[in-house]
């Protein structure tokens, strides 16, 4: 089967290409194996600023996205990081106290979220905060099987019921002026969050996110791939690209793991497949390779310079990636490639966890490919 | 063999990382508070069953079995193949008559078929509804398919000889649905390989897939079946020929479930077991045959419904673009989501209300699109939908022959 693109991983990079080059009538493939980083996303989109085209690109797909000019937020872990652009219901904050005091709410059974940490944070910042838990019926049937007390089956059940958790949650508030929730709210519709902080008003209401799954990245990739697949974008899940036909520096076409001998053929492709968790990078004891095609990678000769021993500083091996010229294009053996374009984190990664700009790089480098090969 | 493929644990569980990706897919979780997720029922669980049998969780019978945690694993994990397993490993509880008679489907049919007018009206009838509703657990809400009184086999045995005169030939796994309810599509798809010169031949002694049988826990029963379908297969493919089946579950079955599960090695013929509508595409694609579409159709607009063994396939693009030839149509590609009926589970009276729930989201697509067809590529699919819809589904390869110019023409 012929295609103008086939885009290899289906994350935010590579719908966001897929997207792109769809609104311009190509005919695309994408070839995902399993699912995104997306659901293991902040909601943050640092280093996106000024990118109108991106911005537009993600309304269009009805992703709405938050500026907030000088702004940060909360993190799970109980620490505040600047943060200016992220997706609508991540609550972006101004500097200074929150608050005079805060109540935060979880839930009965819930581990993936942690008000202790929480208020820890707010202490440093002389805000008082207490602690509270929500009980519901609804999610007392959840509790069946305590090990899937997880964000998104609580988003569905609460998803269903905003006016009765809106009641509970003012039935616990006292003399607190601030209410922090786990984000765990709007698995389809993003109105949801929205709906339950007016309804809170004038208390305020902060939404933290929480350990994955992401409700609010499982959405934004429910989003981006309905909007592909409606522009007639071919998305293909639960495949991996195991070989691509290169000669002479030119992609001809690409072998998958269920399409056996059969071949998909295209006269340009997006590699996207992400950093090691995805597969995208492979290290060996000595090496650190790109599977797919074999493309050069860059990183230090002793295995030893990979990893810092303290797993909390920053670690070398994020942000090695692969090597590519000022249009993307990656090299084999030194030989460009020329109608393969690499964006995401398959780039290398560094510090993105740390600033939350990884999803800001892959729609950046994403739609740099994309609009390359429509300039052609 | 890597040193890495002798340490690799049962079913790649090992790999999983807790990231419950698969939880949030699965679509009895949203519905059966009963059921423990595909994350616990099967990596998580896998653990606790090899320390001891005994931490064996019977709700593992909720599963579908449709592999959609599967498809959306980041980490390569076998979630499905390690729920059903564990389920013919550890159930120790003997299969009730009723699942042995939903799942003995060719039994079933060659019994039914000398009877089918009676046997079609004793099984819609309110009484009948009620006898299997109480006594058996079949819910009375599920229509049981139609059974056709004359055979598919025995038609296209008639025409040997024509179909021997062709050029190309396939040899084609008809599976219980086509023999036994509903002829039509199979002689559909011989119209389809006749325009595009190609004859079709029946397998020597094929047998029902099996898959109703594994879900069903009648593992001996479903490997019986496998042994004598890999050996007509084997024998079809000795010949050169390659081995169509219109159904995506039967066709999943016989790749997948045959190694992964019955553990019986299919490595010599399953690349040459293919979908009926991968097999066309390949041949349209190569361009030695046009087909001939009738010069009177009209504007269709045919919504397609990805089956979930189809979307762990990774063919559904085949049967899409085929549509897409068709002229006039218009080929709306639904979210892919899960219909609900799951073979014979959705037939279980335990299951009825589970089945109709996760289906809803699809139903919801269907009606408002509103489309003159539903085209899907798997029969019980196609029982679920039009419960569910009203709408007509047909196969898409039933499609494209109802467009094709007639051959007498």
């Amino acid at each position: 089967m012929k295609f103008d693109t086939i885009i290899i991983g289906g994350g935010l990079a590579g719908l966001t290409a897929g997207i792109r080059l769809q609104e311009e009538g190509r005919r695309t493939a994408i070839v995902s194996s399993g699912q995104s980083a997306l659901h293991f996303f902040s909601g943050s989109f640092e280093s996106l600023q000024n990118c109108p085209e991106a911005e537009a690109l993600m309304e269009r797909a009805g992703v709405r996205l938050h500026y907030f000019p000088k702004g940060r937020r909360l993190l799970p872990g109980g620490a505040f990081r600047e943060a200016v652009l992220s997706l609508g219901d991540v609550s972006l904050l101004p500097e200074g106290p929150i608050g005079k005091k805060a109540l935060i709410i979880s839930f009965n059974g819930y581990h993936d979220f942690f008000p202790e940490l929480l208020r820890g944070a707010l202490a440093k910042e002389c805000v008082q905060s207490t602690i509270a838990t929500l009980e519901m019926e609804e999610l007392e049937a959840l509790r069946k099987s305590p090990s899937e007390m997880r964000s998104v089956n609580i988003a569905r059940v609460l998803d269903k019921n905003p006016d009765k958790l809106v009641q509970k949650v003012k039935e616990l508030v006292a003399d607190e002026d601030v209410v922090i929730l786990p984000q765990v709210f709007g698995l389809d519709d993003d109105d949801i969050p929205r709906r339950i902080s007016d309804a809170l008003t004038p208390l305020k209401t902060v939404f933290v996110g929480t350990l994955p799954p992401s409700v609010p990245g499982i959405r934004t990739q429910n989003q981006l791939c309905r909007r592909y697949e409606r522009l007639g974008g071919t998305f293909i899940i639960g495949d991996s690209v195991v070989s691509a036909a290169v000669h002479e520096g030119v992609v001809s076409s690409i072998a998958s793991n269920n399409l056996d001998t059969y071949r998909l053929f295209a006269d340009h492709f997006i590699l996207c497949s992400g950093s090691f968790f995805s597969k995208g990078l492979h290290s060996g004891p000595s090496a650190i390779e790109e599977p797919v095609f074999g493309l050069d990678v860059e990183y230090p000769e002793s295995r030893g310079q990979w990893y810092k021993a303290d797993f909390f500083e920053d670690q070398p091996y994020m942000g090695i990636g692969v090597k590519a010229d000022k249009d993307l294009h990656p090299s084999i053996g030194g030989q460009k490639v020329s109608n393969l374009y690499v964006a995401g984190a398959i780039l290398g990664a560094s510090k993105d966890g740390k600033y939350g700009t990884g999803a800001g790089k892959a729609i950046r480098s994403a739609l740099a490919a994309a609009n390359k090969i429509l300039s052609l | 063999m890597t040193f890495q493929d002798y340490t690799r644990s049962v079913h790649n569980f090992e790999e999983c990382m807790k990231c419950t990706v698969c939880t949030a897919y699965c679509p009895v979780v949203p519905v059966n508070p009963e059921y423990p997720g595909p994350k616990q029922a099967g990596p998580d669980g896998e653990r606790l069953r090899l320390s001891d049998p005994l931490f064996f969780n019977r709700a593992l019978k909720y599963c579908l079995n449709c592999k959609r945690c599967e498809v959306v694993c980041p980490s390569g994990v076998k979630v499905g193949d390690l729920i059903l397993e564990a389920r013919l490993k550890f159930d120790n509880s003997k299969p009730k008559l009723r699942d042995r008679i939903l799942a003995s489907t060719d039994f079933m049919g060659s019994m039914a078929r000398p009877f089918a007018p009676l046997v079609n009206m004793g099984t819609s009838m309110g009484i009948a509804k009620a006898v299997m509703d109480g006594v058996l657990a079949v819910d009375k809400h599920r229509t049981f398919p139609k059974y056709s009184s004359k055979g598919f086999e025995k038609w296209l045995r008639k025409q040997e000889s024509v179909q021997g005169s062709y050029p190309r030939q396939v040899a084609y796994f008809h599976g219980c649905y086509v023999e036994y309810n509903n002829p039509q599509q199979g002689k559909d798809l011989v119209k389809v390989m006749n325009a595009m010169g190609v004859g079709v031949q029946l397998l020597e002694g094929e047998k029902c897939c099996g898959v109703a049988a594994i879900s069903n826990r009648l593992e001996k029963q479903a490997c019986k079946n496998a042994q004598a379908n890999l050996e007509a297969i084997g024998k079809a493919v000795a010949q050169g020929l390659t081995v169509v089946n219109l159904s995506s579950t039967c066709t999943f079955t016989m790749k997948d479930e045959y190694p992964s599960i019955l553990k019986l090695d299919n490595s010599a013929v399953k690349d040459s077991v293919m979908l009926a509508t991968r097999y066309i595409w390949q041949l349209l694609e190569s361009g030695t045959v046009e087909p001939r579409f009738r010069k009177d159709l009209k504007p269709l607009r045919i919504v397609y419904h990805t089956p979930c063994h189809m979307q762990k396939l990774g063919w559904s693009m085949f049967s899409k673009e085929l549509l897409k030839l068709i002229p006039n149509v218009e080929l709306i590609p639904l979210e892919q989501n899960c219909c609900g009926i799951a073979g014979t589970y959705g037939f279980k009276k335990e299951n009825y209300e589970t089945s109709m729930a996760i289906g809803e989201k699809l139903f919801e697509q269907i009606r408002k699109a509103d489309p003159d067809f539903v085209a899907t590529d798997c029969e019980t699919c196609r029982w679920q939908i039009e419960m569910g819809t009203g709408y007509p589904v047909r196969h898409p390869v039933s499609l494209f022959a109802a467009a094709l110019e007639d051959p007498l023409a």
